[in-house]
């Protein structure tokens, strides 16, 4: 039996990578949304610095993943895995950069006291962060119905975008001296329905792991 | 760096050097043995022989007084015998050599044929001689003829010249073969245009060391009674001859010294007609090793 | 990078192409002496098309390989069974001659094996053995052939020279122009390239490019990654079985056989 031992333990290497890297966006995401929930200043800054973190996982997946393929020519599903890891990497790292802007609208709204108890905004974000924790099971696994279910989700996130979306503009009419306010609270709903989408991608990474075929989950 | 060598055995290894120097001095001895007693001949016989080497010695017929003698008829005869044997042996040799490495199936009967012809290299000429004297001398009719001893030589280096020949054809690489046959050749057209070409040089060595050895011989020519006097050259196949070493034999057999002489002479002809034969074989196959 | 999420299309991943088969071979096994070399094989070759022979040393896709040109008739004791179909007719049949089948089934080895004698003489080899003696008419073979092995302009300047003086790549370019010089319509490469260097080997593969406009060409080979690069379709030989043939990307990127992905991915056991 031949065993390409090192090959192994480096494509190990990768998934245990992008886990660290899930699970920090998910952490991200969740916190991003607590601080602004709270209007945590302090907190929210905390969540900016740490996206230095994030990139650099990014790049040590880019990294190794191009010195597999320079190295061990990889074919079929080998292939694949790098491939996947490499799109996988910078979907997580676009997640991360959304939660960062959360985090940074936490920032600016220093100071303001909300315009309301946010309720369907944590709700969604607690959806997607679900969706975060699915893709990245539904890959460690190769699991491509959970990919699936995961992608249902989607959907339930755009939904309660369009509810915020029109609550919002409601809002709008009758206090349009918040205009600023009720702005950034649209743009942390976009944001996260942006997460959302980027968790469907992963998860048709995992079907073209499995599969090698190309589905769009997104419609 | 200088830990590195300080655990050597000085002593064990002077003594090895020593050894080594003893065994080099030993096999030096053992060629210089061979150098010393061929040049202490070839000094002897030139040293004689010189003062006859004139052109009498090639256009007189032997004669009894010692100074009038030549081996005209030796050297022709030698000549003959050798133009005679060449076209026989290399046909019937190289022949054999390409049946058995490219046509013959591999069973046991090849093989016995195999083993015949390699035991029959080393059977001494003398029997061939015996042999001769009964097929061609005898059976055939042919009595002493110039005929008779070229087909008795052909016979003694015929298995001489099927091996080397074997060895040559065997010698071509079977990609060679292969490439040939690819190409839609048949089992003549691969032997003719690609085994052949490549093997020849090595084949022509083979067989011009075969011939010279032949031209050297005397025994088997003695047995089928080859003349030691011939005052003329031979007409036809029919004839009786004599060869260089059947001469020279004859010379060192008489009693006066000037014999003895003509003799050296007659063997320093015999010499340099065997250093060009042997000069041509290894240009042959310097060209051979150049194509590989 | 674009903050819009993108929608990657339905794409398959292979594309049919439709090649006319021109080797058939149905319920073959090839036996020398008693060990059973190759067991049930059923493939075909497509048409002006490169198809690629990969596997473990010993697994028969040399010996497959061989039987295309018959050139294991000259192993004893060697007997086939089942079809071999070139064409339309049964090479194995009566009605083939082999030198004819030769001729229109060319063959290069793995070590360059040009013939010592010039670089001429050695295209023109071929064409005299069917019979060709005029001068201007070799003259033109000769040309065309080189030309078509990429070679012409290197040696149009030293035909006379000895087939020896060239280098290792250029000897196994000869080869193929010899090979061509009979107007073969199939052309076997076995395992051409192993011993040459990077650079040669990549001046074969373009031509392998260049030549399956015209020929078939079948070609064994160890290097994998050489298969996947250069050839349409792709075949996997285990212990004398033909255990996959598939178009090679798809072959590459999702074998069917779970044998084929272990050998390809290197976790071969």
């Amino acid at each position: 039996m031949i065993q390409r031992r090192d090959f192994d333990l480096a494509l190990g290497e990768l998934s245990t990578l992008l886990e660290e890297m899930g699970r920090r966006v998910e952490r991200a995401l969740v916190e991003s949304v607590e601080s602004l929930k709270t209007q945590d200043v302090a907190r929210a800054k905390e969540i900016i610095e740490k996206d230095a973190e994030l990139n650099q996982l990014e790049n040590d997946i880019m990294d190794i993943g191009s010195k597999l393929i320079l190295t061990q020519q990889p074919v079929a599903k080998d292939l694949r895995r790098i491939l996947v890891a490499f799109r996988i990497a910078s979907d997580l790292e676009r997640m991360g950069d959304l939660s960062i802007d959360i985090a940074k609208v936490v920032v600016r709204l220093e100071g303001q006291p909300l315009i309301k108890e946010l309720v369907d905004i944590p709700r969604m974000a607690e959806i997607v962060q679900k969706m975060i924790e699915d893709s990245i099971k539904a890959y460690e696994r190769e699991d491509v119905d959970l990919a699936y279910k995961m992608a249902k989700e989607d959907d339930l996130v755009d939904q309660l975008y369009g509810q915020i979306l029109r609550d919002l503009y409601q809002y709008i009419v009758e206090n349009p001296h918040n205009a600023s306010q009720v702005m950034l609270l649209n743009f942390v709903g976009r944001y996260i329905e942006r997460i959302a989408d980027h968790a469907t991608n992963i998860g048709e990474s995992v079907v073209y792991l499995v599969t090698n075929s190309r589905p769009d989950l997104n419609s | 760096m200088n830990n590195l060598f300080q655990d050597a055995n000085r002593q064990q290894i002077s003594g090895r050097r020593r050894n080594d120097l003893i065994w080099r001095i030993l096999f030096l001895g053992a060629t210089l043995f061979g150098i010393v007693a061929l040049s202490a001949l070839i000094i002897t016989i030139v040293t004689d022989g010189i003062a006859r080497l004139n052109p009498d010695l090639f256009t007189n017929y032997p004669s009894r007084r010692a100074s009038a003698s030549g081996m005209k008829s030796a050297i022709v005869g030698s000549l003959y015998m050798l133009c005679l044997m060449a076209p026989i042996s290399f046909v019937l040799g190289v022949g054999a050599a390409i049946y058995l490495e490219e046509y013959a199936p591999k069973n046991r009967f090849t093989r016995l044929i195999q083993l015949n012809i390699s035991t029959l290299a080393g059977v001494p000429s003398i029997v061939y001689g015996i042999l001769g004297l009964a097929i061609f001398v005898r059976t055939f009719g042919l009595e002493r003829s110039l005929l008779s001893g070229a087909l008795t030589m052909t016979l003694l280096v015929l298995p001489i010249i099927i091996v080397a020949s074997q060895e040559a054809i065997r010698a071509v690489p079977r990609a060679r073969r292969d490439a040939s046959f690819a190409l839609g050749a048949t089992k003549w057209q691969t032997v003719s245009r690609s085994v052949l070409p490549s093997a020849i040089s090595a084949i022509m060595t083979g067989v011009i060391l075969a011939l010279s050895r032949a031209i050297g011989e005397t025994a088997p020519l003695i047995i089928i009674g080859a003349a030691t006097y011939v005052a003329f050259l031979p007409e036809s196949l029919f004839d009786t001859f004599t060869v260089m070493p059947i001469q020279i034999y004859n010379w060192i057999a008489r009693p006066q010294e000037a014999f003895q002489d003509l003799a050296a002479s007659g063997i320093i002809v015999l010499m340099i007609m065997l250093v060009i034969m042997n000069v041509a074989a290894i240009m042959l196959r310097n060209k051979y090793q150049k194509n590989i | 990078m674009s903050t819009t999420t993108e929608a990657p299309q339905v794409k398959e991943t292979t594309k049919t192409v439709d090649f006319k088969t021109i080797i058939d071979i149905k319920d073959m096994d090839l036996y020398y002496g008693t060990y059973h070399a190759l067991k049930k094989v059923n493939l075909t070759i497509p048409e002006k098309a490169v198809t690629a022979f990969i596997g473990p040393s010993g697994c028969g896709k040399s010996t497959l390989l061989r039987t295309l040109n018959r050139m294991n008739d000259m192993i004893p004791n060697t007997r086939i069974e089942g079809l071999v179909d070139i064409a339309g007719t049964d090479i194995y049949s009566n009605e083939v001659d082999v030198e004819t089948l030769r001729k229109k089934v060319g063959m290069v080895f793995q070590q360059a094996n040009p013939f010592p004698k010039s670089i001429y003489d050695n295209v023109a080899y071929g064409p005299r053995l069917h019979g060709i003696k005029n001068k201007a008419q070799l003259d033109e073979i000769v040309e065309q052939s080189l030309k078509q092995a990429a070679l012409w302009n290197e040696v149009k300047d030293f035909l006379k020279r000895s087939a020896f003086s060239l280098s290792g790549g250029q000897q196994q370019r000869l080869c193929i122009a010899r090979a061509l010089a009979v107007n073969p319509e199939i052309l076997l490469m076995d395992e051409a390239t192993s011993a040459l260097d990077p650079i040669s080997t990549l001046k074969i593969e373009e031509l392998t490019q260049e030549l399956k406009n015209k020929y078939t060409i079948v070609m064994v080979t160890h290097n994998m990654h050489q298969a996947a690069r250069i050839s349409d379709q792709t075949v996997f030989f285990l212990n004398g079985e033909v255990v996959e043939f598939d178009q090679t990307d798809k072959l590459f990127s999702n074998p069917s056989d779970k044998r084929t992905e272990d050998y390809i991915t290197g976790r071969f056991g």
